[in-house]
């Protein structure tokens, strides 16, 4: 006999988890609308905002006083990427942006290592992991937190795209760099600000991630759970990114209880990949990605 | 990556053709007496086996702009393929099970091409990742790839052709040298085919290619077939000649990336660049150990020297991708051509007459 309740609990399980995927897609996704790099440093970005949050507690900085500390860092950090690395790459092949990201989640990696150590650091953020119940499902209280951080976070930028100067020039420089360039927007100042709101996401992703996971270097490789993710929702669509987090999230947890059996477990590594690949496969732009138009 | 290839060299005897003929003679004639043990197998053999890996991925990525961020797992695919080869087809001949374990990594490597028909660049890029990870995984889960030995490890068996066994680090240097050296002559002369000009166009611009008549479809699993085969064979260097004790975990993404990096590094769409790149891969850890210990002492440890390195080659990348696009060689022949003009002059003029 099917069980219900536990089919219901393992979908919910993986959906909650998939709001974990969705905030750390989402910071690829900003950066990627708005200049067309595939930023695979957003990982290491990650790892290097937990990092210094973390260090900064365990050496006694109160709560906020880090945080703050850790978001300037990150502001800098953005701004510093956007001088040294896509300015002087502008107009270069996505292909050649991308590898540049690639050196550059080296450089942050090895950079926040040497920093502040490589020892594996514990992250509370006061939020206890004990399950309740819900008609009969057990949900972590820590998932549902984090979910709905996420949810802040994904309203603010929406919010903020939609209000304000900053988010209204974020907007037409995705539409079309040239058309903003033509009417007086400062590319280098909106990338800047969209670095520094991809840093944002990375510290928020990254405290999240580090509760759950312990604040280590394998907090980086999230930026791998994040990529089916973002095949599948389209890499210029924030709500792609979000549908596609949810929809990773919950055939992985599916696909490990139910499928994984039938090949020894362990299957969590690729299964995202192999769905995100066969969906590709019907739809080359995924979900809500954009089409792209062939011209010679 | 819209580097112009080099034009194809005419066949008249040039200062190339003049350097690697000392190089080859002095890659057999001298190094092989001269060499320590250490030079042999800790440096020139992983050396060998990386500048064909990355004269593989370069086939993919820098001739036919398919970028691959799941080389690893194709090494990991010849090393296994090879290892079976030997321990269930009794008798098989070492060179046979090469070359079959190279074609089972072209087989697998058309199977995690067949995506790049409808996908392109980092669509592409990511769903090569699902090779590095199935793969990983498949080794590692399955007992039969590596007859049931816990973990995956495999050992390597003696490297014996036509009855002589390559024993030794000698032996080893002088086996992987030859069969890189067959190898890059292969590539060589595929590049030159109507198959290499197909790989440019579509690299170039695909859509053009298309309207131009290049058979999309089949260049492109040609072009994962030919790459993934001589990444195959490199790994069986890799794993038998270099380590000749490997496990699945030792065919990891940063693997992968390393190899993406020496044909970054050493130049895209370069014969002469794969090898540099990985000769600079190879070297440069060895240097900076070496520097970090005399500067700075016993703080410079190990954990010290990993990061360190990602910190200086992440800079590298960047660096070379802002200032000079086409990598280390390009650099190389900027500084010798002056050089170089002086001597191929007067040997061009004597082969023309």
């Amino acid at each position: 006999m099917f069980d219900y309740q536990f089919f219901i609990e393992v979908l919910v399980g993986g959906l909650l988890s998939g709001v974990m995927y969705s905030l750390v897609a989402i910071g690829f996704v900003l950066i990627y609308k708005t200049s067309g790099v595939l930023n695979f440093a957003q990982g290491a970005m990650l790892l290097f905002a937990a990092l210094t949050f973390v260090s900064l507690v365990e050496r006694g900085v109160p709560f906020w006083l880090a945080l703050s500390a850790t978001l300037v860092i990150m502001v800098v950090l953005g701004i510093t990427v956007e001088r040294t690395v896509l300015r002087p790459l502008v107009n270069q092949s996505p292909m050649t942006l991308f590898m540049a990201t690639l050196g550059l989640s080296y450089i942050i990696e090895g950079a926040a290592q040497l920093l502040w150590g490589t020892q594996v650091h514990g992250l509370d953020l006061g939020i206890d992991d004990v399950p309740f119940e819900v008609g009969g499902v057990l949900i972590s209280q820590f998932d549902l937190f984090a979910a709905a951080i996420a949810g802040t976070l994904v309203t603010t930028f929406a919010l903020f795209f939609r209000y304000t100067r900053t988010g209204l020039a974020f907007r037409a420089v995705a539409d079309d760099q040239f058309a903003a360039l033509a009417v007086g927007l400062r590319l280098p100042r909106v990338w800047a600000a969209v670095w520094t709101a991809a840093g944002i996401v990375a510290l928020v992703a990254g405290l999240l991630w580090g509760a759950r996971l312990g604040v280590q270097f394998s907090l980086s490789l999230v930026v791998l759970k994040a990529l089916p993710v973002l095949v599948l929702g389209g890499f210029d669509s924030v709500a792609g990114a979000i549908v596609g987090g949810l929809l990773i999230g919950a055939i992985e947890k599916l696909a490990e209880v139910y499928v994984g059996p039938l090949f020894g477990g362990g299957i969590v590594a690729w299964a995202a990949y192999v769905v995100a690949l066969g969906f590709l496969l019907v739809r080359p732009s995924g979900l809500f990605g954009q089409k792209l138009v062939e011209r010679v | 990556m819209t580097t112009a290839a080099h034009p194809v060299a005419g066949r008249r005897l040039t200062a190339n053709h003049l350097g690697i003929a000392v190089l080859l003679t002095a890659a057999y004639g001298v190094i092989p007496f001269a060499g320590s043990d250490y030079l042999l197998d800790a440096v020139l053999t992983p050396f060998l086996a990386l500048a064909l890996a990355a004269l593989g991925l370069n086939l993919l990525t820098g001739y036919a702009g398919q970028v691959s961020l799941g080389s690893a797992a194709f090494l990991a695919v010849g090393a296994y393929a090879a290892y079976n080869f030997n321990l269930r087809v009794h008798e098989l001949p070492f060179l046979v099970s090469l070359v079959a374990a190279g074609r089972v990594a072209a087989a697998v490597g058309v199977g995690f091409g067949l995506p790049s028909l409808r996908l392109r660049g980092f669509y592409l890029a990511v769903s090569t990742l699902a090779a590095q990870f199935f793969v990983q995984w498949a080794l590692t889960k399955f007992g039969w790839f590596s007859n049931d030995s816990p973990s995956g490890v495999i050992d390597a068996p003696p490297l014996a052709v036509a009855g002589i066994t390559f024993s030794g680090a000698v032996g080893r240097y002088l086996f992987s040298l030859t069969v890189v050296v067959i190898s890059t002559l292969l590539a060589i002369r595929l590049l030159r085919s109507q198959v290499g000009r197909n790989f440019i166009a579509l690299r170039d611009n695909e859509t053009a290619a298309k309207v131009i008549g290049v058979p999309l479809l089949r260049t492109k699993l040609l072009a994962f077939g030919v790459s993934s085969f001589i990444v195959g064979i490199a790994g069986v260097l890799w794993a038998f000649a270099y380590l000749r004790t490997v496990e699945p975990a030792g065919f990891n993404l940063d693997r992968s990336f390393g190899i993406l990096f020496i044909i970054i590094i050493g130049g895209l769409a370069s014969i002469r660049g794969a090898v540099l790149g990985a000769a600079f891969m190879v070297v440069f850890p060895l240097l900076l150990s070496r520097l970090g210990a005399a500067l700075l002492g016993d703080i410079f440890n190990s954990g010290v020297l990993e990061m360190s390195q990602r910190i200086v080659i992440g800079a590298l990348i960047i660096g070379l991708l802002i200032a000079e696009p086409r990598g280390l060689i390009a650099l190389v022949d900027r500084l010798a051509e002056p050089i170089l003009r002086r001597f191929s002059r007067p040997l061009s003029r004597s082969t023309q007459s």
